[in-house]
């Protein structure tokens, strides 16, 4: 039934040819003993993309055309398992064949999205109060390498009040995917995980499939009304894998080598986060690595057009200048009376006391407002914006209102007197 | 009409090729028949005797040897009664019908009726016998508060003759109403529905005018400093999070349109969840009616296929012009443009097209002119005023400007609105940058002295920058007070917080009251000569001005903060 053919045409980066009828466009095939698609028709000259790369690959290889797209399976059982690119199992689990499903499926019709309004608790002051995150939000952390931002994802992973979790891993170093199935394992996370992961010494076509394995799972979850957060790190390897594959294809680059649909590549992939009307939803985290501290660099410029906000990771901690949580504003309201209105204070506090820092480094004079602000930033540095800092949002909040009342007279806060009255940790300096 | 078929021949990404027999128009609509889907698409080009399609879907399932049906037709949306309102894709199908059709995702090759089948009060307004042409109102019927007329399709060639029309009742939207032959012999039956070729600027007006008006959008910034003309064409490029969207909702929402129409094309969807959660709790400001009944939404959004996205911007202003046909002041908002330029771009590259600038086609400015210049201020036949406004939002990469988007927006535009990181990283909305956005058009408020103010600010800007360096001691208290005169201007009028409910929207004569005050405060000589004293000066009246705006308009209290305005100043002033 399965037709053969034995002829390969021509062999050019990862991309072969052969002449063959009654292909359709999109459809997989298994080249020697690898997948691959089947990217264009030219009459009956077929090019496919092997993902597994074309090294090796022999002109008279047998090509197999499977007669279907790219399909995962989605189950229970993927819950606890880890895969590669290719949706293979890399835990020496079992092969997973049933209710296969097909990836990189339609957009979500916009009159059925919800308005996002419930926040994610994840135990990280930085995030919880200061740029919450929100169900269904689309969001990076923006970083540079070596920020620990692995680690970052792996704690929200262990401490997100979701139902599952989709890892999606692109270009991970070995021993990051292992600290991360060790992390979630022995966290006790990892029986509502599941991981696609791409390593470092993977192919690279299979870097681009890891994110819309991730969603595609994460949709069917949602739709059966879970709660999902799909984290994938690091976008920039998927969109380096993009711009290999348009490269060794020809086709005419826009910026920095980068192809011209970098933004409608990764804005389908993101535009996966929704809230649905009636049933679950999908939250997405990804990291964006920006190679030499440069916003302006193509993904995370594109990524920051498309995202609803970003986490800004520097120097060990999220800052909370470039961070930004857009959807901060529907949940932030209802936690707690008093959680804007500090949100806001404390921010502006911080940004004199970074102030009085410059000055201080020029050596200017300091005043005792200068000093109290000082004293401030410090103590908002180490007890809140500090990563390995664990508390709930009301405790958080509390320690806030402790730090104020700490370094400042209430008056001095620029908060509201009837909030203060409310607050104040030293009732007794109110009078 | 037989319909003409090919063949697929060949599949890039979204780009297909197909053979066919017999006559093929450039730019006419085709379906691509993959098992039961018609999945709809565009001839872009036609070389060495094949046609390439753009196809509007995802083109996964193609094959070679697929049939494809030619219709004869250019790409066209369908114009009539109920318009208003809707939610449409850039291919006009509305999607809270396709949601109830199809569920959760928009499914590929479902194409539904866009004007609502429903019936409607048609009156008649011309009798058997008239002579008729493109774009002359056959009839009336009542579309919310605003009189729809039905009119002659405008793609119509030639002088017509009414043979019957229908008496005053209640019809079908797609019932005959009228029916007009020409001497040829030839005769149209008309229904409330026609289409009209997207591509194809509608031209049945006797004369375009110079957008000489202003269009109130009572952000004070804008209508002051930087005016829109009923008619013209603005732009707002800028970073991301400068809040270019929060701007545009606000433009939608409070600016003096009769008929708005929102174009979200390739941006995100959230955003468009929240006007359709948002609008239809709000009220008009002209009609006190609810404001998604002055609107229509073509949402494109970033995920949803790219060439469809390249189509939405035509079909919203084709849209615009159906409306202005009526005599209404239509304001287009397309957001963002550069999406649509880099649907264009992953287009030209499919064709294999030498690229321009950043990979962009070389046909990109004369694009982008042909789209703005679709605005404009016309006089119709019957001697009314209407016009088409539009404002489309840039998304330069990395907040630069010096990009080809940007850049051929800019030579075709009337006005710059340029967004700024630094001054929406400051909290300063909107964050519109006042010295380097322009505008070509006349303001709600006195020009010279508008002129007089700006320059108050330009000097305020070199004195603040001199201070970086000397310090705030090295600076001339002469020097001072400009600064200060300078900050107060953009605390007390060029920022509005759009949260609060009395200072989000400003009206016009509120302006110009405010302007004149602020103005002579601005003009005053003051004898103050300690900086200290200086700064307490300027800070207190800038909590006084901030205070006025928290009063509703011409009530004792704002009277009276005028007036504690006024007198705390002169007590300061130069006798």
């Amino acid at each position: 039934m399965q037709k053969v053919y034995t002829e390969i045409r021509s062999i050019i980066g990862n991309v072969i040819t052969v002449r063959a009828e009654g292909i359709r466009i999109g459809d997989l095939a298994l080249v020697g003993d690898s997948y691959a698609s089947v990217i264009k028709l030219d009459k009956d000259i077929v090019s496919l993309q092997v993902f597994a790369g074309a090294q090796g690959v022999s002109t008279t290889d047998p090509v197999r055309f499977l007669g279907r797209p790219m399909m995962v399976s989605f189950s229970k059982n993927l819950l606890g398992r880890i895969f590669d690119g290719t949706g293979v199992p890399r835990d020496r689990g079992p092969a997973l064949k049933e209710n296969m499903i097909p990836i990189g499926g339609p957009s979500f019709n916009p009159s059925k999205r919800i308005l996002p309004n419930k926040m994610i608790r994840t135990g990280i002051p930085m995030i919880d109060v200061f740029n919450t995150l929100v169900e269904s939000q689309k969001l990076p952390i923006f970083s540079i390498s070596g920020e620990p931002y692995n680690a970052l994802l792996a704690r929200i992973a262990m401490q997100a009040e979701v139902d599952v979790i989709v890892l999606g891993g692109m270009g991970l170093k070995y021993d990051d995917y292992l600290t991360f199935r060790d992390t979630l394992e022995k966290g006790g996370a990892m029986s509502h995980t599941v991981m696609f992961i791409h390593t470092a010494s993977d192919p690279i076509v299979e870097c681009t499939l890891v994110p819309d394995l991730s969603l595609a799972v994460a949709e069917q979850f949602a739709l059966e009304g879970k709660r999902v957060l799909v984290l994938l790190t690091d976008m920039t390897n998927f969109a380096d894998a993009q711009k290999e594959m348009a490269i060794t294809m020809e086709q005419v680059p826009s910026n920095r080598g980068y192809p011209g649909d970098l933004y409608s590549c990764l804005a389908s992939r993101y535009e996966k986060a929704v809230d649905i009307d009636g049933a679950g939803s999908i939250t997405i985290l990804g990291v964006t690595t920006m190679p030499g501290d440069d916003v302006t660099h193509p993904v995370p410029d594109n990524t920051g057009y498309i995202t609803e906000g970003q986490y800004y990771l520097k120097g060990g901690h999220i800052e909370p200048f470039g961070s930004l949580s857009r959807l901060k504003q529907n949940v932030n309201g209802k936690t707690r009376d008093d959680h804007r209105a500090l949100m806001d204070g404390m921010i502006k506090l911080y940004a004199q006391y970074k102030e009085s820092l410059e000055k201080k480094s020029m050596g200017f004079l300091m005043t005792e407002w200068d000093d109290k602000l000082l004293k401030y930033g410090e103590l908002f540095e180490s007890k809140l914006m500090d990563l390995s800092v664990n508390i709930p949002l009301e405790q958080a909040l509390d320690l806030g209102w402790e730090i104020l009342a700490e370094c400042f007279e209430p008056n001095e806060t620029g908060l509201k007197t009837s909030l203060i009255r409310e607050r104040w940790p030293k009732q007794e300096a109110l009078g | 009409m037989g319909t003409l078929t090919g063949r697929v021949t060949g599949v890039n990404g979204n780009l297909t090729k197909v053979s066919f027999q017999g006559s093929v128009r450039k730019n006419e609509v085709g379906y691509v028949i993959v098992d039961d889907k018609r999945l709809k698409g565009e001839v872009i080009r036609i070389a060495n005797g094949e046609a390439s399609m753009q196809i509007y879907e995802m083109s996964d399932g193609i094959k070679v040897g697929d049939p494809v049906e030619f219709t004869g037709e250019l790409m066209s949306v369908e114009l009539g009664p109920g318009l208003l309102t809707q939610v449409y894709d850039g291919l006009q199908n509305p999607l809270p019908d396709l949601a109830k059709q199809c569920g959760f995702f928009l499914e590929r090759g479902v194409y539904l009726n866009p004007i609502p089948d429903r019936s409607w009060d048609f009156t008649p307004a011309v009798k058997v016998g008239d002579r008729v042409m493109a774009g002359d109102t056959i009839g009336t019927v009542p579309e919310g508060v605003f009189t729809h007329q039905i009119m002659v399709p405008f793609i119509t060639k030639g002088e017509w003759t009414v043979k019957s029309i229908k008496e005053k009742g209640n019809y079908n939207v797609r019932d005959t109403v009228c029916v007009i032959g020409n001497d040829k012999g030839e005769e149209k039956a008309l229904s409330m529905v026609f289409s009209h070729p997207i591509k194809q600027a509608v031209k049945c007006y006797d004369e375009r005018l110079r957008p000489d008006e202003p269009l109130v959008t009572k952000i004070r910034c804008i209508d002051a400093f930087l005016p829109v003309a009923k008619g013209g064409t603005f732009c707002v490029p800028g970073p991301f999070g400068a809040g270019k969207t929060v701007l545009q909702h606000l433009e939608a929402k409070n600016s003096e349109a009769d008929i708005v129409i929102v174009a979200a094309c390739g941006e995100r969807a959230g955003e468009v969840v929240e006007v359709l959660t948002e609008f239809p709790e709000l009220e008009d400001p002209k009609t006190g009616r609810s404001l998604m009944e002055r609107t229509i939404i073509i949402c494109n959004t970033s995920s949803m296929p790219v060439a469809a996205r390249e189509a939405s911007c035509y079909t919203a202003v084709t849209l615009a012009e159906y409306y202005r046909q009526m005599g209404l002041d239509v304001l287009l908002l397309a957001d963002s443009t550069s999406r649509w330029a880099q649907a264009m771009r992953e287009m030209s590259g499919r064709l294999e097209e030498i690229p321009g600038e950043e990979a962009f086609p070389a046909y990109l400015e004369s694009t982008i002119a042909a789209f703005y210049e679709r605005a404009g201020k016309v006089r119709l036949k019957d001697g009314r005023n209407a016009s088409i406004t539009i404002g489309g939002t840039v998304s330069p990469a990395g907040g630069n400007f010096e990009e080809p988007v940007t850049q051929a927006t800019l030579k075709v535009v009337g006005a710059f609105h340029g967004l700024s990181r630094e001054r929406s990283d400051a909290r300063k909305y909107p964050a519109i940058h006042p010295m380097d956005s322009w505008s070509k058009y006349e303001g709600v408020v006195d020009k010279a002295r508008v002129e007089e103010a700006r320059a108050i600010l330009h000097r305020s800007n070199e004195v603040g920058q001199m201070m970086k360096v000397v310090g705030e001691e090295g600076t001339s208290s002469e020097d001072y007070i400009i600064y200060q005169k300078g900050e107060l201007l953009d605390a007390v009028y060029l920022q509005q917080n759009s949260f609060d409910p009395i200072d989000a929207v400003c009206p016009p004569e509120r302006q110009q009251i405010e302007f004149d005050r602020l103005y002579d405060a601005l003009m005053t000589a003051y004898d103050l000569s300690d900086k200290k004293e200086i700064r307490a000066f300027f800070n207190q009246l800038r909590q006084e001005f901030l205070d006025w705006h928290a009063t509703y308009f011409e009530t004792p209290e704002f009277r009276a903060q005028e007036k504690k305005i006024t007198d705390f100043y002169m007590t300061k002033a130069v006798k």
